[in-house]
């Protein structure tokens, strides 16, 4: 089933990049996506985690949150270089990702990373080591939001 | 009428684009250590390059150009990250010490984990 | 308006050159790389419409995967001075 899926998508997205519309274009399309697939297949990388369609439908909510945090913090972060005092105050801290699977802490680990003015920097099993660059970021991810927030992202899975 | 609307969107778009890519490069100079300069260099990452590829977009118009833009700016949104989290790593794998003004790991019970990886020195 | 992006995204680019120059680690002229590779991946897209020719998107997207393949490799190589690295030896060097 996500075989088909993820040859699905292959092809959709080798229409998107070509633009030529002839037969014998769209044959040799279809033909690398199905070649690409069997090879995915070949090194078992099409599971839950290699092709995660799944969270396809959840993402639709979570990715207009996500872009809003960055525009926030992305502000925050241009007003502090902006500053001709330059007020950082760099910190490391560790927080705890509560999510279940594999693929939820690597969506937390790079949403932080994502998000302007905290990166993280070592994943140690469900510990993440934070770098902030103002305390207050720091404060917020301990607090918690965005953990929740992959939570719900991930869902039952 | 609605075209003046678009053009008028657009032309905000890449001026904050330009904006926050500019400011984001400042402080790739100015920032005083390496992991200061990352949150900089990930703004030129996110907002500035997202803005100035919405602002091309709502130029094009939809269509396949649009659509290209969008590859490209999940391209910036898929690698960034792992770029930006290699490079820390590699950093603290070669003791590159980050300037901080207060480190947390120790008061919330955890040893700071690149110790506990790194070769005894 | 795609002139001022340009000269807005020329200036961000002098800027980190200006960062890979004087950058006292390794891993500062890395970083600012890849930022040289973003904002060049910017450029080629607003050169592109400034021409009125967006085949460039083409090359940008091409340009975006062979910058996050080259930082990775760099850093791979000022790691562990190995391109070909098996992390299973790790522990013995």
């Amino acid at each position: 089933m996500r075989m088909i899926s993820l040859a699905a998508f292959l092809f959709a997205f080798w229409l998107a990049l070509s633009g030529h519309y002839t037969p014998g274009m769209i044959a040799v399309g279809a033909g690398c996506a199905i070649l690409v697939a069997l090879a995915a297949w070949r090194m078992r990388v099409v599971d839950a985690e290699g092709h995660p369609v799944h969270l396809l439908g959840r993402a639709v909510t979570y990715f207009p949150w996500l872009a809003i945090e960055i525009a926030k913090s992305a502000w925050a972060v241009t007003r502090v270089i902006l500053n001709p005092r330059l007020p950082i105050s760099p910190t490391m801290t560790t927080v705890k990702a509560s999510q279940r699977s594999a693929v939820g802490r690597a969506v937390y680990a790079n949403s932080i990373t994502l998000t302007p003015g905290t990166i993280t920097v070592a994943v140690d099993g469900d510990l993440l080591t934070i770098h902030a660059l103002v305390r207050d970021g720091a404060l917020d991810l301990e607090a918690g939001a965005m953990d929740r927030r992959v939570r719900d992202f991930e869902g039952g899975a | 009428m609605s075209a003046l609307l678009i053009d008028a969107m657009s032309l905000l778009c890449i001026l904050a684009g330009s904006f926050f890519t500019i400011a984001g490069a400042i402080g790739l100079v100015r920032m005083p250590d390496l992991f200061t300069r990352m949150h900089a260099a990930s703004v030129i990452d996110t907002l500035g390059v997202s803005l100035l590829i919405v602002g091309m977009m709502l130029q094009a118009g939809a269509g396949l150009v649009s659509l290209k833009l969008i590859f490209v700016l999940a391209l910036f949104f898929l690698t960034g990250p792992v770029v930006t989290h290699a490079l820390a790593q590699a950093a603290l794998h070669e003791r590159v010490e980050p300037l901080l003004a207060e480190d947390r790991r120790a008061a919330r019970g955890q040893a700071p984990p690149a110790d506990s990886e790194g070769a005894p020195a | 308006m795609f002139a001022a992006a340009a000269i807005a995204v020329l200036l961000a680019l002098a800027l980190a050159v200006i960062r890979a120059i004087k950058g006292p680690t390794v891993f500062d002229r890395a970083l600012a790389g890849n930022s040289i590779g973003s904002l060049a991946i910017i450029l080629l897209a607003v050169v592109g419409f400034l021409t009125g020719r967006p085949e460039f998107l083409d090359i940008g997207l091409t340009y975006g995967l062979l910058n996050l393949i080259g930082t990775l490799a760099v850093l791979k190589f000022f790691r562990h001075g190995d391109l070909a690295h098996d992390p299973d030896t790790e522990r013995q060097s």
